[in-house]
């Protein structure tokens, strides 16, 4: 590891809030990563008659625990549960809903308020809030990641490319990036899910497109400064080709800016797929999402922990990104002396 | 309100060549530490000094010396990781026990500084009326801020200083600039001026014009210059008192006559032996031409019409002729802005040019830009800043073999061995491969730098005023390098500098560049000899005399 890199990681480090956000971010999203484990209708293990089974790994007819149907078992069922027990055990995990498990046996309508059961309350539909919440981090976050990563990827190509080229290459893709971003990308996007029915992947193509132009100015200034850098010049020089020179020579100046917005751009993707889902035009229905457990906190005043454990949640999620955003940001920066 | 009796020099009756009378500023046992990274490093370690009203002291000292640190800490402007002690004493006050309020009427009151950088040292946003303003009306509330600023522009010798109120800074040259510098710290008569490296960014003609107005301003001022510098052809001509520093501390001080005539310190005596000894050893006469450009024409052009025409052009170099013989150094000389540097960059197609340059028989010209690439190994270039040449993120072994894994040259312990060699050519160690150049000095650094050029084995090297950004002891080292190089790896050089005293030492003939255009080429002792052109006596005379 060279020295430049050791002083950012120190001075990182030194910055308590940040340091702590980024663990505290990473504990969030691993755990959110293992939600089947944490929030499940089946139980992780199950010991019948002398033999172990794994109903969240696999299905299981409930035949196999003793019942009548070759359907799976459903493990919530009271009638299920005593067979299993006459035989053996279960082990649940914490929570024992998935996003979309019901709960049929709501004492009041729902939305139902906050119980020893269901420790968040359940939403309009009696599914399990604190269970909705756990997926639906896991899909926001990974959303924002990939569409970071996805976006960062074109962003940089697209900006170095224009910064090192320069001329007429630049000329024009300053000109169709300044059309490009004149589209009211949200109305865009709301035209095109009412064609589609749009899932994970066709959001993440159609946000990034017009997502990938939040890098390209600052790589595309660093490129145009780069190239003129003297030991950039001595790399043309020497008889090295451009995507040498690029790669080597120029990018890992401009990566200094790449870095310090990424954790920005994580929190951008989030609220962008937040506000799709709010305004119901995101993910399908029935998907675990915070857009649409805020959408119904609205709909629903009556039910304050709707809309409270969403906000909560989102706001958590964001301000650890920005905190983590601040601590990158002054370990990169040279004046920000640790 | 008239300048010059504003002070009179009588204020502070000094009889000459006594030391006796009260020192305008006094210095005793200054220590600098700089905590950098939890450890404390010491920049100035004792040192005391005394500057007479009226008189000039110099502080000399190669980079590093401690000797800017000295004169930043007069003014307490060192940046807060400095912990300062010892005792400064400026006209009979203790600086160092004085509040804020009271040491901003000694800055740019009572003491006035200038800085080495003209460019950066002014506000590129405001213009020049209104920054010498600022400083008048800082100090002087009240007093008529345009008429002072256009007596002090005249005093400083700018013409028609009426219609240069409203330049940016931009649109004055850099020796207008400095001028402009002084002005500001000459705003309100101050008794003493600081002055760091005030012409070190300057060109050798130019210089000259700077130092003569700072004497002639001390001696209708009355005021006392503290003059930090590393070139001792500027302190011959400045200085009564003269303080040699090294390492943080004055290893000589003493009246300039005492100190250049007989000099007790090594170190003084190696910083006096100024001019590099010897001259290019003899030329084959049979060689042929190695490199030949005729009509070489590089133009920026300047803004554009709506039909793409541009509607100016800054002119580079314009149809430049030259050959250059098959183990020939050749000398480019001129100021900043010259276009030599544009030259050498376009004759190795490193910048877009006009006209022809044919290297060993072939057009470079005429090619693409891949089939130059692979000749590019035989032509190399060595750039003048040691600290921006070198990659920071790759280790020098990195470095100096990038050209060797472009070309496919070597690999495995055939690649090891040839970066150990070079690196031993060149006088480093060879374990100096596997750390960053930011553990180097600067002259390692250009050692690095012709490493690697010369691993790639070329026939011609482009050397872009390689000693300039380096002090004067370790510039005689390089120049000694590159002779003895050329002598073993029988290179051709082509030398651009503005020290015409590296060109005698080194070069065979010597091509002098104006405004983009060459207006003499010869021999260089021809040309020592009997300069053709005005220009060329000009800077042959601000350069040797």
């Amino acid at each position: 590891m060279n020295p430049i890199t050791r002083r950012r990681l120190r001075a990182f480090r030194a910055n308590r809030r940040a340091f702590w956000s980024l663990w505290i971010f990473l504990f969030i999203f691993l755990a959110s990563l293992g939600a089947e484990l944490i929030a499940n209708d089946r139980p992780l293990l199950v010991w019948y008659d002398g033999g172990l089974y794994a109903p969240v790994q696999k299905k299981y007819p409930e035949t196999a625990f003793g019942g009548d149907f070759e359907t799976e078992a459903v493990y919530r069922d009271a009638y299920v549960q005593e067979l299993i027990k006459a035989k053996g055990w279960m082990l649940w995990p914490p929570i024992r809903y998935s996003y979309k498990t019901i709960n049929y046996d709501l004492p009041v309508p729902a939305p139902a308020p906050p119980s020893a059961e269901n420790w968040l309350g359940t939403d309009d539909q009696g599914r399990d809030v604190l269970a909705r919440i756990i997926y639906g981090v896991r899909l926001s976050v990974l959303f924002g990641l990939t569409l970071t990563l996805g976006s960062s990827f074109v962003g940089v190509a697209v900006g170095a490319f224009q910064g090192y080229y320069g001329g007429l290459t630049d000329l024009a893709g300053q000109r169709f990036m300044e059309i490009w971003s004149g589209m009211p990308g949200l109305f865009i996007l709301i035209i095109l899910a009412s064609m589609v029915e749009p899932g994970f992947w066709w959001l993440l193509a159609v946000t990034m497109l017009f997502s990938w132009m939040s890098l390209v100015d600052v790589v595309r200034a660093e490129f145009l400064r780069g190239r003129n850098l003297e030991y950039v010049r001595a790399a043309r020089a020497l008889g090295l080709p451009d995507r040498i020179i690029m790669f080597r020579h120029i990018l890992p100046n401009a990566m200094i800016a790449t870095v310090t917005f990424l954790p920005f751009i994580v929190s951008g993707s989030i609220t962008t797929l937040t506000s799709l889902d709010f305004l119901g035009f995101g993910l399908p229905p029935g998907s675990p999402s915070l857009g649409e457990l805020l959408a119904q906190g609205k709909n629903n005043l009556q039910a304050p922990w709707l809309g409270l454990s969403a906000f909560a949640v989102l706001g958590a999620i964001l301000s650890l990104l920005v905190f983590i955003g601040e601590g990158v940001r002054d370990a990169f920066d040279p004046r920000h002396n640790a | 309100m008239p300048l010059i009796p504003a002070t009179t020099p009588s204020r502070s009756p000094v009889t000459p060549e006594s030391g006796r009378a009260e020192a305008l500023l006094s210095i005793r046992d200054l220590r600098v530490d700089f905590a950098v990274e939890g450890r404390s490093v010491a920049a100035v370690q004792g040192v005391s000094l005394s500057v007479l009203p009226g008189r000039t002291t110099a502080l000399v000292g190669e980079s590093g010396s401690g000797k800017s640190v000295t004169a930043l800490s007069v003014l307490r402007l060192l940046p807060p990781s400095a912990r300062v002690g010892g005792e400064i004493r400026f006209e009979g006050r203790d600086l160092a026990g004085l509040d804020e309020a009271s040491l901003r009427e000694v800055r740019g009151g009572r003491v006035g500084m200038i800085f080495q950088e003209p460019m950066t040292s002014l506000n590129p946003l405001h213009t020049i009326g209104r920054q010498i303003g600022e400083a008048v009306g800082l100090h002087r509330p009240g007093a008529d801020a345009r008429a002072r600023t256009l007596e002090l522009l005249d005093l400083v010798g700018i013409p028609d200083p009426a219609s240069r109120l409203g330049a940016f800074p931009h649109q004055l040259s850099g020796g207008q600039r400095q001028r402009v510098m002084i002005a500001m710290a000459l705003a309100n008569e101050p008794a003493l001026l600081i002055a760091d490296e005030p012409t070190t960014a300057l060109d050798v003609t130019i210089q000259s014009q700077v130092l003569g107005l700072l004497r002639d301003l001390q001696r209708r001022l009355g005021m006392a210059i503290l003059l930090i510098s590393h070139d001792l052809g500027v302190v011959r001509h400045m200085a009564d008192k003269v303080h040699v520093m090294r390492e943080g501390r004055i290893v000589e001080h003493g009246p300039r006559e005492e100190i250049f005539a007989a000099p007790s310190h090594p170190y003084t005596r190696a910083l006096l032996a100024s001019a590099p000894a010897g001259r290019p050893d003899p030329l084959d006469e049979a060689a042929g031409n190695l490199v030949e450009a005729r009509g070489v024409r590089v133009w920026f052009p300047q803004g554009k019409s709506f039909f793409g025409r541009p509607k100016s052009f800054i002119k580079a170099v314009t149809d430049a002729d030259l050959t250059i013989r098959r183990g020939e150094s050749l000398g480019v000389v001129g100021e900043s802005g010259s276009g030599k540097t544009t030259l050498g960059l376009a004759l190795l197609r490193l910048l877009p040019s006009r006209g022809e340059v044919v290297f060993d028989g072939q057009d470079l010209s005429a090619m693409r830009e891949r089939q130059v690439r692979d000749l590019r190994r035989n032509f190399q270039i060595v750039f003048q800043d040691p600290y921006g040449s070198l990659s920071p993120r790759m280790t020098v072994g990195q470095i100096v073999a990038e050209g060797l894994d472009a070309h496919r040259l070597a690999s495995g312990s055939d690649r090891e061995r040839r970066i150990a060699e070079i690196l031993e050519a060149v006088d480093l160690d060879p374990s100096a491969m596997h750390r960053y150049p930011h553990e180097f000095s600067g002259g390692q650094r250009q050692r690095i730098s012709i490493a690697r050029a010369l691993i790639l084995r070329p026939e011609f090297v482009v050397l872009d005023e390689p000693t300039s950004a380096l002090d004067r002891t370790v510039q005689f080292q390089i120049v000694e390098l590159l002779r003895d190089l050329r002598a073993r790896f029988g290179l051709t050089y082509m030398f651009i500098t503005h020290d015409l005293s590296l060109v005698r030492a080194l070069c065979h003939r010597v091509v002098i560049m104006k405004d983009g255009r060459i207006v003499e080429q010869g021999e260089t002792a021809a040309i020592f000899a009997r300069p053709g052109q005005d220009y060329t006596r000009a800077l042959l005379a601000a350069a040797l005399e």
